[in-house]
């Protein structure tokens, strides 16, 4: 087939779907495991061991935030976190109002979690963007009634990239006394986060996207918000999500937390170019492409194209026959009728967003791998062209 | 996912192209729903003598239509009318369940390139006379 003067090369390229876990968080987790293996609630030695990783990693992340370790709730993961500051925020407020405002392009743990309130009697208005994936701070005021009691927008969208000016809008949340959740598994190790200046009140977090174990994350709740408990039963997370800590997975939570941060200039610096490496030379050797999401006010790894007349799923086929992993937003791919509803939102044609295609780069990342794959990506285009009508 | 055949078929897939003066062109599909099929025909004496596809779709879209254009090449008309979109996911050892319509809509492209074939030379193709391009549906 195509390029096969180059070497076929393994290349990862979906680290916003999920990311390797670092070997230090590894072995970070190990001894929780075997050794260390308490329960943080028995008082002997074993279960203070326990605890005290559990309180350790609470220190790290909460430090890395700006918020304080109280204000830290582990949980299952973004998707848990994003249920329980919807639905818990709703609740818990019902007597106050009943509507929500949200984006139309939030993760489906916001959207189907409001979905699900819409159900319960609460109303959500679902916020448009623009062609680049921002949301529009008129539209967002508009929407604001006196019944509001939360917006919920997410800070960098997992398909596009988009980054929202997320303390601008908790600003506007502040000035009208309502709760602001913001959806920050996509930007929390990519971009620095102070609770403080972006005057969140909710923040969801999750480990692995940042190199940590998958089935574990964070909710961040302001002290004083009143939020309803999620997971009824024990008192670990002070009551307010019961159950047994995945130790070992907190522990990794931890250390990649801390990694993330200590390397975040870095991180973002090689992750930039190599990005801005990857978009320019797509740009400028394929034609008929368009690039998703905004040029710069975008996640530091995200890659994201339509390639015109060609369809996401053969894409995906043809590039993981050589080796490369990466992701689309097609019809094929998501399993429905229609393509993804991010790229819907974009106002992207049908036929257009059927050949999208997302390429997410992170620490592994070689520039290597950026040329292997541009390289791979303009033959595969090209045959696909080849065979569509539409050419 | 897909099973050897298919992928054998979408990897290398045979036929691709067009026919100049074909004798019937069929194209079903659009391209909101992210799959159209062009399939070109060229019939002597009532046999398919060459097939050709166009196709804009996922692997599945594009496996079927080069498996149903190997399936028709030739064979007769009347052979090719009784000819379902079976034929085309039993020849590609089967596909996922939500991929199916993919053979439907091959089908139906060859059905629409034989239509035109009858149209074009004033004819009545047995077993047609009820043809309708069937509702999308993934
Ligand atoms: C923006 C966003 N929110 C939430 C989630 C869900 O996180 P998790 O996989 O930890 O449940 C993801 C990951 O898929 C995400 O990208």
């Amino acid at each position: 087939m195509m390029g096969d003067d180059v070497l076929k090369r393994n290349v990862y390229l979906d680290y916003s779907a999920t990311t390797p876990v670092k070997k230090e968080v590894f072995e970070a987790m190990v001894p929780y495991y075997t050794e260390n293996f308490g329960n943080p609630s028995s008082i002997y030695r074993y279960g203070r061991e326990a605890k005290s990783v559990v309180d350790k990693s609470r220190e790290i992340i909460a430090g890395t935030i700006n918020a304080s370790t109280n204000e830290i709730y582990f949980c299952a993961g973004g998707s848990e976190a994003d249920n329980w500051a919807l639905k818990g925020i709703a609740e818990a407020n019902a007597n106050k109002g009943k509507h929500i405002i949200t984006s139309k392009i939030e993760h489906h743990a916001v959207l189907h979690s409001c979905e699900y309130l819409e159900t319960r009697g609460f109303e959500v208005t679902y916020l448009d963007v623009d062609e680049y994936g921002m949301v529009d701070l008129n539209d967002l005021k508009n929407a604001i009634r006196k019944d509001t009691i939360l917006i919920s927008i997410m800070y960098v969208n997992n398909e596009v990239g988009t980054v929202q000016p997320i303390a601008e809008i908790g600003k506007i949340a502040k000035e009208n006394g309502i709760y602001f959740h913001t959806d920050a598994v996509q930007s929390y190790g990519h971009i620095k986060i102070d609770v403080e200046k972006l005057g969140v009140d909710l923040m969801t977090i999750s480990s692995h996207k940042i190199y940590g174990p998958k089935g574990v994350g964070a909710l961040y709740i302001r002290k004083g918000t009143k939020i309803n408990q999620f997971i009824h039963g024990g008192a670990q997370e002070r009551s307010m999500r019961a159950g047994t800590e995945n130790l070992a997975a907190i522990a990794g939570f931890g250390k990649a937390a801390s990694i993330a941060d200590e390397t975040l200039d870095e991180h973002r610096t090689r992750l930039i170019a190599l990005r801005d490496k990857m978009i320019n030379e797509i740009s400028s050797r394929i034609g008929h492409v368009k690039l998703n999401g905004h040029p710069t006010e975008r996640h530091p790894g995200n890659v994201n194209f339509c390639f015109e007349f060609i369809e996401g799923e053969s894409l995906l086929l043809l590039l993981d026959n050589q080796g490369i992993a990466a992701s689309s937003g097609s019809a094929c791919t998501s399993g429905s009728l229609d393509p993804s509803h991010v790229l819907m939102a974009l106002g992207l044609p049908h036929e257009i967003a059927h050949g999208s295609l997302r390429l997410t780069i992170g620490d592994f990342t070689t520039e290597e791998d950026v040329d292997y794959t541009v390289e791979k990506l303009v033959g595969i285009v090209e045959k696909l062209r080849e065979i569509s009508p539409l050419h | 996912m897909y099973s050897e055949k298919v992928m054998d078929h979408f990897m290398n897939p045979r036929n691709v192209g067009e026919i100049e003066n074909a004798d019937g062109v069929g194209e079903v599909g659009n391209p909101q729903c992210g799959d159209i099929m062009k399939i070109f025909l060229k019939i002597e004496n009532d046999i398919i003598v060459d097939a050709k596809f166009k196709t804009f779709g996922c692997g599945s879209a594009i496996a079927s239509s080069s498996m149903a254009t190997e399936l028709i090449k030739g064979k007769s008309i009347d052979e090719v009318v009784s000819l379902t979109n079976r034929a085309v996911v039993e020849a590609l050892d089967g596909l996922p369940p939500k991929k199916v319509h993919c053979s439907v809509l091959a089908e139906d492209a060859i059905k629409v390139a034989l239509m035109d074939y009858a149209k074009k030379n004033n004819l009545n193709i047995k077993g047609l006379e009820n043809f309708k391009v069937r509702e999308h549906e993934h």
